[in-house]
């Protein structure tokens, strides 16, 4: 007769297999020791949640896409993976399981993605062990990989361990015909020396969403002038995609769901026929569209945020509230298919449900066409 | 189940000498005692203190005195010249300094921005309670009843946000799904979560939660935390109507 094991008891001796598996992180023990971990999340889930669904691709939209309109470049696929807030192995697993989860994810992608975004807040507490964790794993990627940086990251050492990890927070590279800027926008004016504050009171001051203790996230000056520069050659019709942590636009302040400079940002991108805006942060399936900018969030690995309580973008589509007994439910990874035209898909690939696409022409339409499911199981 | 119900220690003998200073400077009030429920202010046989007056001590033949607290724990060196008020404001200055914690509730609110409680300065107008005990209330029975009420939902709203408090062992704590306890919707329990097989209260889900996303032991349903993070909950939902039973 089997011996009876209780639900921590199996939720121990995993977690203690998944660790001995970390140890020695090459690729090829990466990926059994993900499989194994995908294996031991769903195991230990509620029983009506069920294995990740591969996102089938629109590959025939993607290579029929109207290249009538601006410099008609190619078209390609990026993927994305944001928010693992990881803690030291030691102490939290589940996390570290949601980032093996979505580098898993995207490294089964066929084709492989041209490059993979992470989108900051890869440490919970902006410890060097935390973010050497998830480097070590993010090195897993068969796809290179693109980075930017959240707060979490950030306010212990003030950037030293992930700059040294990751390089220069703020940069910009080209790809395929389009121009794709990286800024950091959690730059909070300081809120520590008047108080007093140790690092780590600082950091778990900004770690605290709901924290008013801190300021506001802003781009700032310094980086709105390289802004500036960085796309001064530019014609205004180039393809352009910008990579921030917040969203740079204003949503709701309590939760720094905001950027303090927004507009003077949006200025600045203001004379380009198209923009799209990737942004972390906000944990959830999240639409905006001012003027010519595109905005779009991506899902995290860790948890999901609720919405905020106010000033929600016309635009989104909230996704249903997630099941608290499914440990993964809204949470997830995903991809961006950009159109010959600049604009985007995104498709958010959330883990316990089927995968959600936003599409360009949802977006061009102002919500006209392709509108995502409408959820049944909305926020409170 | 043995909750240490005082987390700052407060010097009530101070508390009352330095009164005896202020009598019109803080009208009686002396620092916030940061003592959680409602500690009574009654001294124990610990805190029993010579009840003479805290005299200043000259101790040199220099141009300051050393001020000393009648329990003896506080002394402050401070200018000769400086008399009455002055002297005990140097000496609450230098509490006040020593007990960092001591202004919790305040910072409290301040970090978290919980909901305040009702205003029920309204029941001061008119005509009071007919001539009866009950209904003839003081401005100092509302000021009491909303800080009292307050320091609760300030308690709930500490424990909420720290995984230590919640005893994780996962680093996990309440805020970090519920930041100001969004989506917790205490107006929906009682109700019948279809997780659970059975009608749940606010409170089985509180507990459910610790136990599973945050890995801390299984709450004491009428302990004083349980009855923190109620108050916290409800409280952020104010306003909102009841609507037991809704999915
Ligand atoms: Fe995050
Ligand atoms: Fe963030």
């Amino acid at each position: 007769m089997a011996t009876y094991k209780s639900v921590e008891t199996r939720y121990l001796e995993e977690r203690e297999e998944l660790f001995r598996g970390l140890r020695n992180l090459d690729r090829r023990s990466f990926l059994k020791v993900s499989a194994a971990a995908v294996g031991a999340a769903a195991g230990l889930a509620a029983p009506h949640s069920f294995t990740p669904v591969t996102v089938a691709q629109e590959e025939d939209a993607a290579s029929e896409g109207p290249a009538s309109e601006g410099p008609g470049g190619e078209s390609f696929r990026f993927a994305y993976i944001s928010d693992s807030h990881l803690y030291e192995r030691h102490v939290n697993d589940r996390f570290v399981r949601g980032l093996l989860r979505g580098v898993d994810d995207v490294n089964r992608l066929d084709p492989q993605p041209d490059f993979v975004v992470y989108g900051g807040d890869l440490a919970q507490l902006g410890q060097v062990k935390e973010l050497e964790l998830g480097a070590e794993i993010l090195k897993n990627l068969k796809a290179p990989l693109k980075i930017m940086v959240g707060e979490h990251d950030w306010y212990l050492d003030m950037g030293q361990k992930w700059q040294e990890l990751f390089g220069e927070p703020t940069y910009s590279f080209d790809h395929k015909g389009v121009h794709f800027v990286v800024l950091n926008s959690v730059v909070e004016k300081d809120f520590w020396t008047d108080r007093n504050l140790t690092p780590m009171q600082r950091m778990r001051t900004v770690a605290g969403l709901d924290n008013g203790l801190q300021s506001s996230f802003t781009v700032g000056e310094p980086q709105r002038k390289w802004l500036e520069e960085d796309l001064a050659d530019l014609p205004d019709d180039a393809r352009v995609i910008v990579f921030s942590h917040s969203p740079l636009y204003k949503l709701y302040k309590p939760w720094n769901f905001w950027t303090d400079d927004a507009e003077e940002v949006q200025a600045i991108l203001q004379r380009f026929k198209q923009v799209t805006v990737i942004h972390g942060h906000t944990h959830q399936l999240l639409t905006n569209r001012i003027g010519n900018i595109h905005f779009h969030g991506l899902l995290s690995t860790a948890w999901p945020w609720p919405y905020a309580p106010e000033g929600m973008p016309e635009l989104t589509i909230e996704m249903s509230r997630p099941d608290p007994f499914s440990a993964t439910d809204g949470c997830g990874d995903g991809e961006v298919q950009v159109h010959p035209d600049g604009l985007v898909d995104k498709v958010y690939s959330l883990w316990n449900r089927n995968p959600i696409t936003v599409s360009r022409t949802y977006m061009a339409s102002m919500g006209k066409q392709d509108v995502p499911p409408i959820p049944n199981r909305p926020s409170y | 189940m043995n909750q240490t119900l005082t987390r700052y220690h407060t010097p009530c003998a101070l508390v009352g000498i330095l009164c005896l200073f202020l009598i019109a400077g803080l009208a009686g009030c002396g620092p916030e005692t940061g003592s959680r429920e409602s500690a009574p202010a009654i001294a124990t046989e610990d805190d029993q203190q010579p009840t003479t007056p805290a005299s200043p001590e000259l101790v040199s033949e220099t141009e300051t005195v050393d001020l000393t607290s009648c329990d003896g724990e506080q002394t402050v060196t401070v200018d000769q010249s400086l008399t009455g008020k002055h002297l005990a404001d140097a000496l609450m200055d230098q509490w006040q300094r020593d007990h960092p914690g001591r202004d919790w509730v305040a910072e409290e609110k301040q970090a978290h921005a919980f909901k305040p409680p009702a205003d029920n300065s309204g029941l001061l107008e008119g005509d009071q309670g007919e001539g009866q005990a009950y209904g003839n209330y003081t401005k100092q029975d509302i000021l009491i009843w909303a800080r009292e009420t307050e320091k609760l939902v300030a308690e709930g709203s500490r424990i909420f946000h720290s995984g230590d408090e919640l005893g994780s062992t996962v680093g996990v704590s309440c805020d970090m799904c519920h930041p100001h306890a969004s989506n917790t919707h205490p107006e929906t329990y009682p109700k019948f979560q279809t997780q659970l097989g059975r009608v749940a209260l606010l409170r089985d889900m509180i507990d459910w939660c610790v136990e599973n996303p945050v890995r801390g032991a299984h709450m004491d349903l009428d302990g004083p935390k349980m009855r923190a993070l109620e108050a916290y909950i409800m409280a952020q939902r104010k306003g909102v109507a009841m609507d037991y039973g809704k999915h």
